[in-house]
């Protein structure tokens, strides 16, 4: 009886990521072409019509210097939105119960919705890629390996920040909150669009604080070679806040909080 | 496997508030059983259920399912656990097919065995011509055989329904029945919650009533309907009557000129009634019961507790 009675774990996890991965495939239109429409826009009005005036950015066209901030604004937004509104969605349609009363583990049901969350976030960082190449052919990456760990991690930690943010919250707009007065500002004042270089002192300090910073410039250091950061410590810093969040997501899910009563 | 399919050992339950759900009830559904747990409105039976599913915390107590402590290896449990929530609780934007072999998947079951499985399954509970359909397309009653459809995709030894058949109409509801019945005598234990309480009366073995948090009556169906003294007939008579006749021994009331109503208590004989009644010329049409006799165990149960 025991032997029957064994779950398969591996089997759970596949069948948990490949809904998540579904779920948003079969809304494509919501989830993986705002960002390709979006950053057009942005290589159009920034990269071509004002780019040229700008010049360089430490010593890169400033399209290319866009290029990698560009994307890691897409993977973060992606990573996190993805986690936030599928995890607030089964509260919300109480379909839920489905995972809580199978008997996956919790970590499982952590990982599933995480691997969902970095498959869009990674899908939509390779589509604004592909669209960069439009407006800068001749882009090469300088440290695929970076590039690539630097990808997979931030996409990991923005999922985590999603799912953590989708057990609190109480309505839809719980899950816009953030995004929009929190992620975004911060994206945008952490390095996207300029070198922090080109700052005064005081407000380069004030930009040191801004966590997006260590993120953008460790990712524009894989594609660029170039950062205004030390790259050891914020890939540091990144695994650390990876190992806090996801022990705080599973500490939330064994206790139940916003999910069981 | 054990003798008792349920065991709960002095399960409370306090919500956080203050409002005290369970106050330590203990309880055991033995194998092969169909078991009714009834109970007025938040009287604690969908948070018994919350809790044998982990939907719902325990305060304290303890649960095994097939001798299994829930609280020591949760996971072999709820292998062995089916249930049916009151609220429907899939995606409503999934195709049917896709909801039950994703729910295989949970219980570890591989895409190549779950497909047979759910075929047998959407065509044995009529979803199988649905089966491509969006689940929010689906009616009130198709939605609810999609519910029991997931519960029973791994095979639970143990079912429990909460409320299955609560808004489905009546030919859907017999359905439904004997579907259940049918499981039940294939070996699984079922233990449901519901509010007709004919259906209790009709499918269930054993019963339970909870009140106030409280496990008021644990016996068999037979026996607590045998606890029934008084039961209530309604005579439909063939000529109509001006005044209720009077019959030494029963009480008679005339709810219209071709309506007799009477309570015979259960040393009484309703031939003997009859027969009174031919005798002064009282010819009646048909009978039957004034209301279900577990309805009116049920009220006075709750009442009797309440005083």
């Amino acid at each position: 009886m025991n032997k029957d009675l064994k779950l398969n774990i591996g089997i759970t996890l596949w069948t948990l990521t490949s809904k998540e991965i579904r779920r948003f495939m079969r809304i494509w239109v919501q989830t993986l072409v705002p960002p390709a429409v979006t950053m057009t826009l942005y290589f159009v009005i920034f990269g071509s019509l004002i780019g040229p005036r700008i010049g360089e950015m430490d010593g890169f066209d400033y399209v290319q210097f866009m290029i990698p901030g560009l994307i890691m604004m897409s993977v973060i937004t992606g990573s996190y939105a993805n986690v936030v509104s599928s995890f607030y969605s089964v509260k919300f349609q109480k379909s839920i119960e489905e995972l809580l009363i199978s008997p996956m583990p919790n970590w499982v049901i952590l990982l599933g919705f995480i691997l969902g969350g970095v498959t869009r976030g990674i899908l939509v960082g390779i589509i604004v890629f592909i669209v960069s190449l439009f407006f800068y052919p001749e882009f090469q990456i300088a440290n695929i390996g970076l590039t690539i760990t630097v990808l997979l991690l931030t996409s990991v930690l923005f999922a985590l920040m999603g799912f953590i943010n989708a057990v609190f919250a109480d309505s839809f707009d719980d899950i816009s909150v953030i995004p929009t007065f929190v992620l975004t500002p911060l994206i945008y004042l952490g390095g996207v669009f300029y070198s922090i270089n080109i700052l005064p002192d005081f407000w380069r300090s004030i930009s040191m604080a801004n966590p997006m910073l260590y993120v953008v410039n460790t990712f524009r250091e894989g594609m660029l070679g170039i950062s205004d950061v030390s790259i050891s410590f914020s890939l540091s810093m990144i695994v650390l806040f990876i190992f806090l969040f996801s022990s705080f997501s599973l500490y939330l899910l064994h206790k139940g909080i916003g999910i069981r009563e | 496997m054990s003798e008792f399919a349920l065991q709960i050992d002095n399960l409370k339950k306090t919500y956080k508030g203050g409002t005290i759900a369970l106050k330590g009830i203990s309880l055991k559904v033995k194998q092969g059983d169909f078991y009714a747990l009834l109970g007025p409105n938040g009287a604690g039976k969908s948070s018994t259920i919350g809790i044998i599913g982990t939907l719902v915390t325990k305060t304290s107590g303890q649960v095994k399912i097939f001798d299994i402590d829930t609280d020591k290896d949760v996971a072999t449990a709820k292998l062995l656990l089916g249930v049916v929530s009151q609220e429907i609780n899939f995606s409503q934007f999934e195709k049917v097919i896709d909801i039950v072999t994703t729910q295989a998947g949970f219980y570890g079951i591989k895409k190549s065995l779950a497909k047979p499985k759910v075929e047998t399954m959407l065509r044995r509970l009529g979803l199988w011509d649905k089966r491509n359909d969006q689940a929010r397309t689906l009616s009130g009653g198709y939605k609810r055989r999609l519910m029991i459809a997931k519960a029973l995709i791994h095979e639970p030894k143990l079912l429990i329904l909460d409320e299955p058949t609560a808004g489905v109409d009546i030919e859907l509801r017999r359905e439904m029945w004997d579907f259940l019945k049918e499981i039940n005598a294939n070996g699984t234990t079922i233990i449901l919650t519901t509010h007709y309480l004919e259906e209790a009366e009709q499918l269930c073995k054993n019963i339970g009533i909870i009140d106030h948090g409280e496990i008021v009556v644990d016996t068999s169906m037979k026996d607590l309907l045998r606890k029934l003294d008084v039961q209530g007939f309604v005579l439909d008579l063939e000529e109509p009557l001006d005044n209720e006749p009077k019959i030494d021994g029963y009480n008679l009331r005339l709810d219209d000129p071709l309506t007799l109503v009477t309570s015979v208590n259960k040393d009484k004989s309703i031939n003997k009634l009859f027969n009174e009644l031919n005798k002064i010329g009282i010819k009646v049409k048909s009978m039957r019961n004034e209301s279900n006799r577990l309805e009116e165990l049920f009220i006075e149960t709750i009442k009797n507790k309440h005083e």
